[in-house]
């Protein structure tokens, strides 16, 4: 039981002072993955079930890895950002900073794999 | 904080059936949530009829016949009857709405009446709305000046004037607010729309000199940047105002401001 003021109850701690930022690289990100997801799905879709040196073929050309490279980095950066939106939607306390902990982790790595394995296709 | 269920004792029951008015044949049923914290009972679902003919058009009508006729416990809050003052916002067929400008012919079938959702109840169709009313004053809804006061009057041309339009108009109802799933889920922090729309009505006006602090009250990501523009304040409130364009248009100052 806390005896606070409605004002002080309703002020909280007090503003931030970030979260536009975060509200920028989701919008940047969000117009980013509509131009390259359709790249992707047409350059991926485009070799999907040919034969491995026919891949590393594929992938030693600029222009796919390219486009993978982003669809990777950007899209898992807009899925970190947004996972975190969500996690602070619905969870509280110790589970929601070890959620977005978890989240952070999980970008990062899939992010380095997918481009190692990029990197390991196109070099 | 999300929830699925409803906590045990707030698990609504169904609770008295009214006898039907005699004689009338034009016969409407109410359902009205009902929950005194007197009692220490759950909350009831009670049933009332009406005689339409002898009823007038709009659902405070409705509320304020059974309350003067059949059952004087029923408690709800109302003062204008037209609108302005914002007090008789209840859930009327779903839709968070004004009691006394929400028509009866616009529901089909039996008038389900809810308090506000989410919100502490007090009795019956009242909410709590202390916490609204303390994020409301957390604004600053007035006009904040650093130049000295004018001989007469802070002077506002026609077109800065217009640019009120569409956010002056909003009676506090709570409607909008208590309509959005993430003021539900974190209506500790987040402002919520009423709220925001009324800071963007300080924000945008050409007289009020505190316009960076204001913004500076806002940037934090539960206060705005909860809002994930789901829409449910614009199409629910009474008044037909645009919160979530207040609420974007806070969100394109604030990106302005800083790229």
């Amino acid at each position: 039981m806390h005896f606070l003021t409605d004002r002080k109850r309703a002020e909280g701690l007090g503003s931030a002072r970030s979260g536009t930022m975060h509200h920028w690289i989701m919008q940047v990100s969000a117009v980013g993955l509509a131009v390259l997801i359709p790249l992707f799905v047409f350059t991926f879709g485009s070799i999907l079930g040919a034969p491995h040196e026919e891949v590393v073929a594929y992938y030693e050309r600029p222009f796919p890895s390219i486009v993978a490279g982003l669809t990777i980095l950007v899209g898992l950066y807009h899925f970190r950002q947004g996972a975190q939106i969500m996690i602070e939607d619905y969870t509280r306390g110790l589970t929601r900073k070890a959620l977005i902990v978890a989240t952070i982790c999980l970008s990062y790595a899939l992010m380095a794999t997918g481009l190692y394995a990029l990197i390991r296709l196109a070099l | 904080m999300v929830q699925f269920t409803l906590p045990k004792n707030s698990k609504i029951r169904v609770g008295k059936t009214w006898p039907k008015p005699e004689g009338a044949k034009n016969v409407r049923k109410f359902q009205i949530y009902r929950w005194d914290p007197d009692s220490g009972e759950n909350p009831r679902i009670d049933t009332y009829f009406l005689d339409m003919d002898r009823c007038g058009p709009m659902v405070l009508d409705a509320l304020i016949k059974i309350k003067n006729e059949i059952d004087p416990t029923l408690t709800f809050r109302r003062s204008c009857r037209e609108g302005i003052c914002g007090s008789c916002a209840m859930n009327i067929d779903g839709i968070n709405t004004l009691a006394c400008i929400y028509g009866l012919d616009e529901i089909k079938g039996d008038v389900k009446i809810y308090p506000l959702p989410h919100m502490p109840v007090i009795k019956d169709l009242v909410p709590d709305l202390t916490h609204f009313y303390a994020q409301h004053a957390s604004i600053m809804p007035w006009l904040e000046t650093k130049t000295n006061r004018p001989e007469k009057e802070w002077r506002q041309s026609i077109e800065d004037r217009k640019k009120l339009d569409g956010l002056y108009e909003c009676v506090m109802c709570a409607s909008c607010s208590t309509a959005c799933p993430s003021y539900w889920w974190n209506g500790d922090k987040y402002l919520g729309p009423a709220a925001l729309l009324h800071a963007y009505r300080w924000i945008i006006d050409s007289r009020d000199e505190a316009t960076g602090e204001r913004l500076d009250q806002l940037e934090d990501p539960f206060k705005l940047y909860r809002c994930h523009t789901i829409m449910n304040c614009t199409k629910t409130c009474p008044k037909g105002l645009n919160p979530a364009k207040a609420i974007a248009e806070i969100k394109k100052l604030m990106v302005e401001r800083q790229i």
